[in-house]
């Protein structure tokens, strides 16, 4: 009969002190699987691979709520910029890709973003070397069609041919006449864009009340040539009203045409050299007065280490001082029991047991307590990510992975070990400097 | 297997600091084979003799020689091992673990001992004392008799030179004693197994050859 058996049959002799000790360790360890699994989760979002793209221009302000709004399609949208300004940067060498969004409106019920894009958009690389699969339909390529994440079709149960309007600026009682068409559904990307509706940037301007009026380009051109702007001029008298009284709509000038952000992907035969392209470009375009030019990889990097960096340390700090304090609770069980076990302990020093003996039997109950409350935790934190992971995802638009597994779980078990090993001595101690004939007495 | 104490003293401190003689034994002797009942009075150091014999208590002076073997000088880890393979004990509250079987309770004896657990000896022994059907009973679950056969059978387990017995019937019927007795007497006989039984009883005492009483050698006074 071996030391673990022995400790075995100890810890079933008190079954139900033994299981509420082990109990403790395993909401512990379940309450940190589901942190570190969320953790995984969030980080894999805002990972340096969100995106493909080097370069994100827009409206001068906040480079994080620039990249929270085109990559995360979080946080309000910041100020719109000139379309022309787009299709001057288009032009450009230096850009592979030059990929326009307009954002602003969402869906009918206001739960998911509108994104005014063009075809172009589907060829690029939505992160470095994958490229849009579509689980149904192809990309937009008339004006009101319309393409949709894996997550929006879910909620909705939409599929190519689903007609719908949007709600003008996320304004659920301001709805559009205009309706789009599903052309295609996005095959799953377990990121942002799986929450997301395109639709065609022409369509998108085809929509009553989103193009600027005439008075407004005026009033813009002036203040562009008071500030001597180098982004091509329109004659100022060629800009249409955008909904002409009483009229037929006119089609839309591209002088009353903006758009959010620009998605820049540079020329170069490799990420080095596309980042070296766009290291030269930024400053350029950050010294004019119109954009402003963001390295979404550095935002979403400082975004990782500042904000989700601190909340995932604060929490799994958290989570180990609730191990910690279950530890506590298996040394508190076992030194209590040493009173009533003192007589058992000498019972065995009596038929020869040593005191390393009696000492180990005391590790291996601590190390079995811990270790199988351990795998238990283990268990019900996936059980609880399994099962809680397509709340959070409705309620947060947050992708969880049931069967996701963080490499940091490897460590809870070697880190219980210690544990149980620490919380074990001192019990242990007192088993070893029994008193085998007061214990006999007793 | 001899048995011999000389000059052996052991006294308790008590809580006033002043020291209590429980022990002062000029000589006693075992031969091998004998079996010997022990009789002395309730707290007349009768268990504390036997602790020391088994090397559980340390004797303040002198010398406790299982086969010449002195007990006291032997390193506390020697002790131990000495005491699991060389001396069997049946207590008076029998002792068994109550988180083990029957069988395991006598199988836990073995474990202690450095070799190799002896299931088949295990088995042989509790059908020796006539528990071949309860093996997988737990204590709480035997009779009085019943446990104690049990740790008759477990004491037996490792082939002891030696068996020490502190009052093993004070807890059972007259009908358990009398088969208890039997059963260890009968035991010691067959494996030659040096007796010592300590009891108050001179109704058990009286199944003995050889009846000694403590208060005739243990001269405790003269410590004090």
């Amino acid at each position: 009969m071996n030391l673990v058996t022995i400790a075995a049959k100890s810890i079933r002799q008190r079954w139900l002190a033994s299981c509420l000790t082990a109990l403790s360790i395993a909401l512990g360890v379940a309450l940190m699987v589901a942190v570190l699994v969320i953790n995984g989760v969030v980080s894999r979002m805002f990972s340096q691979n969100a995106t493909g793209f080097d370069m994100i221009l827009g409206a001068k302000g906040s480079p994080m709520q620039l990249v929270l709004n085109t990559i995360y399609f979080l946080d309000k949208p910041i100020e719109n910029i000139p379309y022309k300004y787009y299709l001057d940067i288009k032009k450009k060498k230096w850009a592979a890709h030059a990929i326009p969004f307009a954002l602003g409106d969402t869906t009918e019920d206001g739960k998911f973003r509108i994104v005014g894009t063009i075809p172009e958009y589907f060829e690029c690389d939505y992160v470095p070397g994958k490229k849009f699969e579509f689980q149904a339909g192809k990309p937009i390529s008339g004006t009101f069609d319309a393409v949709i994440g894996a997550r929006v079709a879910r909620a909705y149960g939409w599929s190519v041919g689903k007609k719908f309007p949007i709600a003008h600026g996320g304004n659920t009682s301001d709805i559009h006449d205009e309706k789009f068409t599903v052309s295609g559904v996005l095959a799953p990307t377990g990121l942002p864009i799986d929450r997301a509706v395109f639709i065609n940037y022409d369509g998108f301007y085809e929509i009553e009340g989103h193009g600027k009026s005439k008075a407004e380009v005026e009033l813009e051109e002036q203040a562009r040539r008071d500030a001597e702007i180098v982004i091509p001029q329109p004659p100022p008298d060629s800009a249409p009203p955008a909904h002409p009284a009483g009229g037929k709509k006119e089609k839309i000038s591209d002088e009353q045409k903006q758009v959010t952000a620009i998605l820049v992907q540079s020329a170069g035969k490799s990420s080095a050299e596309q980042s070296a392209v766009a290291f030269l470009i930024m400053p350029r375009i950050n010294k004019g007065s119109v954009a402003q030019a963001v390295n979404p990889i550095e935002q979403i990097k400082k975004l990782l280490n500042d904000v989700v960096g601190n909340i995932r340390t604060m929490l799994v700090v958290m989570t180990a001082l609730i191990i910690v304090v279950s530890g506590v609770g298996i040394f508190v069980s076992i030194y209590n029991s040493m009173s009533d076990r003192k007589r058992e302990i000498a019972i065995m020093r009596a038929l020869g047991a040593r005191r390393h003996t009696v000492f180990s039997i005391i590790i291996a109950e601590s190390v079995l307590l811990c270790l199988g409350g351990a795998l238990m935790g283990l268990l019900l934190g996936h059980a609880f990510v399994f099962v809680a992971g397509p709340i959070v995802e409705s309620r947060s638009d947050i992708l969880i992975d049931p069967w996701f597994f963080e490499q940091h779980e490897l460590w809870i078990l070697p880190a219980l070990l210690v544990l149980a090993v620490i919380v074990g001595l001192v019990p242990g101690i007192t088993a070893y400097r029994a008193d085998v004939a007061k214990g006999l007495s007793e | 297997m001899s048995l011999v104490l000389k000059d052996v003293r052991k006294s308790y401190r008590e809580p006033d600091g002043r020291a209590l003689p429980v022990l002062n034994i000029a000589e006693f002797t075992v031969q091998s084979g004998e079996q010997v009942a022990l009789l002395g009075p309730s707290g007349g150091g009768k268990t504390t003799l036997l602790n020391v014999i088994s090397g559980i208590t340390l004797p303040d002076s002198g010398a406790v020689l299982i086969d010449n073997i002195d007990l006291a000088r032997l390193h506390e880890v020697r002790r131990d091992r000495f005491r699991a393979q060389k001396i069997g004990f049946v207590f008076q509250t029998f002792n068994l673990l109550q988180a083990f079987s029957a069988l395991e309770n006598v199988l836990l004896g073995m474990s202690f001992s450095g070799k190799p657990v002896d299931r088949k000896r295990a088995l042989e022994l509790l059908d020796q004392v006539g528990l071949s059907h309860r093996l997988h009973h737990k204590p709480s679950r035997l009779s009085v008799g019943e446990q104690q056969r049990v740790a008759v059978a477990r004491a037996l387990a490792n082939k002891p030179s030696l068996l020490l017995a502190d009052e093993p019937t004070a807890n059972v019927d007259v009908k358990n004693q009398n088969t208890i007795l039997d059963l260890i007497c009968t035991a010691c006989h067959e494996n030659q197994v040096s007796l010592l039984m300590v009891t108050h009883s001179l109704e058990v005492a009286g199944r003995f050859q050889r009846v000694d009483r403590l208060t005739d050698f243990n001269r405790t006074e003269a410590v004090a």
